[in-house]
């Protein structure tokens, strides 16, 4: 696997403290929604930092891809991405990595999403996949946050529930809920699983991505609701909320 | 060809000489696994040793623990390129358990609760290093971390130390197990930087 040049082509902003980096990879060969790249930025005396993100885009065969980056406190490099970078600037990326945590247009199963933070990024890829090789599986998505704000791609998320039988959301608001919004503010519990998520008979598969320990209680609570062990796909983001 | 990424200074750790390529310190101890955790009642758990076609050793929880324990005082390394330093378990040498085992096979599959499995040369696991570790920093491992207990191989990355590890098959060849046939390095050196299959 080669490191590969990748130009900034498009920069915006998710939330405060996210942001999403459109690169234009040289040579990309295409990846698989889940994946993830590794992204080396190099100072000029040669000292390099590495870290993972995951693909936010569907695939394309034009080589463009979406990251989409969490600032981290004392990050090394989610700050340089989130804030330093511009367009036409120039990094370096390797990949795509990961053949476990990913969905393909040939799964015609219901499929269950569920995110926690940040780890809405390599299931939005699964969603954005979903769209572009028009498949019709149904999907639904379990998307915890703290707070409105916190939602990444919230106007398409809206745009996509609200077309017919394309993609359930239902959400999840731990700290501070929207104006007048029926369920208190906690975090995703066996009532809103029962709500909100695919009955366990129907076998869907389910994909659980977020910070450690939300993905072992939501895990719990799918297993609790019947859901097979061998049907449930995990990736977690430990405390420092970079990819693990 | 490296490109320079403008304005970017990064971050040097005064420990960096002790740590592999590519990797940075963490104290904090973040988890990867591939699906929910196992929980493993301690009277259903065992480890078993096997050469594919019988059974060759069986330990339940109680004998299992009987056997000798070390402390081991080790640096581990992720292949999501977080290290940490210094880290204390107590577990049974995979040399106490082979201590009976006659065999020519040179590999074997590590198997896991939960289905896992990563296969390592028998010879990498023997010789004091590696171990059937059931305590970190003194306390019982979190189910998280692979309770009851796990594999130790910190000379490899740390997905190479299987949790919540039922047994080991012994094989005539190396055979990829879980993350070994998704992409990931067939070996896992982290001094070589052996990440991925296809580097």
């Amino acid at each position: 696997m080669t490191w590969r040049s990748a130009k900034v082509v498009e920069l915006h902003d998710e939330t405060a403290t996210a942001r999403t980096i459109a690169l234009a990879v040289h040579d990309w060969p295409g990846h698989v929604a889940g994946q993830h790249v590794d992204v080396r930025l190099m100072a000029a005396d040669g000292y390099s930092a590495v870290r993972s993100y995951s693909i936010a885009s569907a695939p394309s065969s034009d080589g463009r891809i979406e990251l989409t980056v969490e600032r981290l406190q004392n990050g090394e490099v989610s700050p340089y991405l989130t804030q330093q970078v511009m367009v036409a600037d120039e990094l370096e990326v390797r990949g795509p990595i990961g053949g476990w945590f990913v969905w393909r247009p040939e799964q015609t199963g219901p499929i269950q999403l569920v995110a926690g933070g940040s780890g809405i990024v390599p299931l939005m890829a699964m969603i954005r996949s979903r769209i572009s090789a028009g498949s019709t599986a149904p999907f639904r998505l379990l998307y915890s946050v703290r707070e409105p704000g916190a939602i990444f791609y919230p106007d398409e998320l809206r745009s996509l529930s609200d077309q017919r039988d394309s993609l359930i959301v239902t959400y999840a608001y731990t700290r501070v809920t929207p104006k007048e919004w029926p369920r208190p503010a906690g975090r995703i519990d066996s009532n809103l699983i029962a709500s909100g998520a695919w009955p366990s008979n129907l076998r869907p598969t389910s994909y659980v991505c977020g910070p450690t320990s939300f993905v072992e209680y939501t895990t719990d609570l799918l297993m609790a609701a019947g859901h097979d062990r061998e049907t449930i796909r995990t990736e977690r983001f430990g405390a420092t909320g970079e990819r693990k | 060809m490296a490109i320079i990424s403008r304005g970017f200074a990064g971050r040097r750790n005064a420990g960096d000489a002790k740590l592999p390529p590519g990797q940075y310190l963490t104290t904090d101890f973040p988890v990867l696994s591939a699906g929910p955790t196992p929980h493993i009642s301690l009277d259903r758990w065992e480890f078993t040793i096997d050469d594919g076609s019988s059974v060759l050793k069986r330990w339940d929880w109680k004998s299992f623990r009987e056997l000798p324990t070390e402390t081991i005082t080790v640096d581990i390394h992720c292949v999501t390129r977080w290290s940490k330093l210094g880290t204390s378990w107590e577990g049974v040498s995979l040399d106490v358990l082979l201590a009976d085992v006659k065999t020519d096979l040179p590999y074997a599959m590590f198997r896991s609760y939960g289905d896992y499995t990563t296969n390592l040369p028998l010879k990498d696991v023997m010789n004091k290093q590696a171990w059937i570790a059931f305590k970190f920093n003194g306390a019982d491992l979190e189910p998280e971390h692979g309770s009851p207990a796990r594999l130790l191989v910190p000379h490899l990355y740390l997905w190479k130390s299987a949790k919540w590890v039922r047994g080991m098959t012994l094989m005539p060849h190396d055979k990829p197990g879980f993350w070994e046939s998704l992409g990931y390095h067939i070996y896992g050196d982290p001094w070589l930087e052996q990440r991925y299959s296809d580097q």
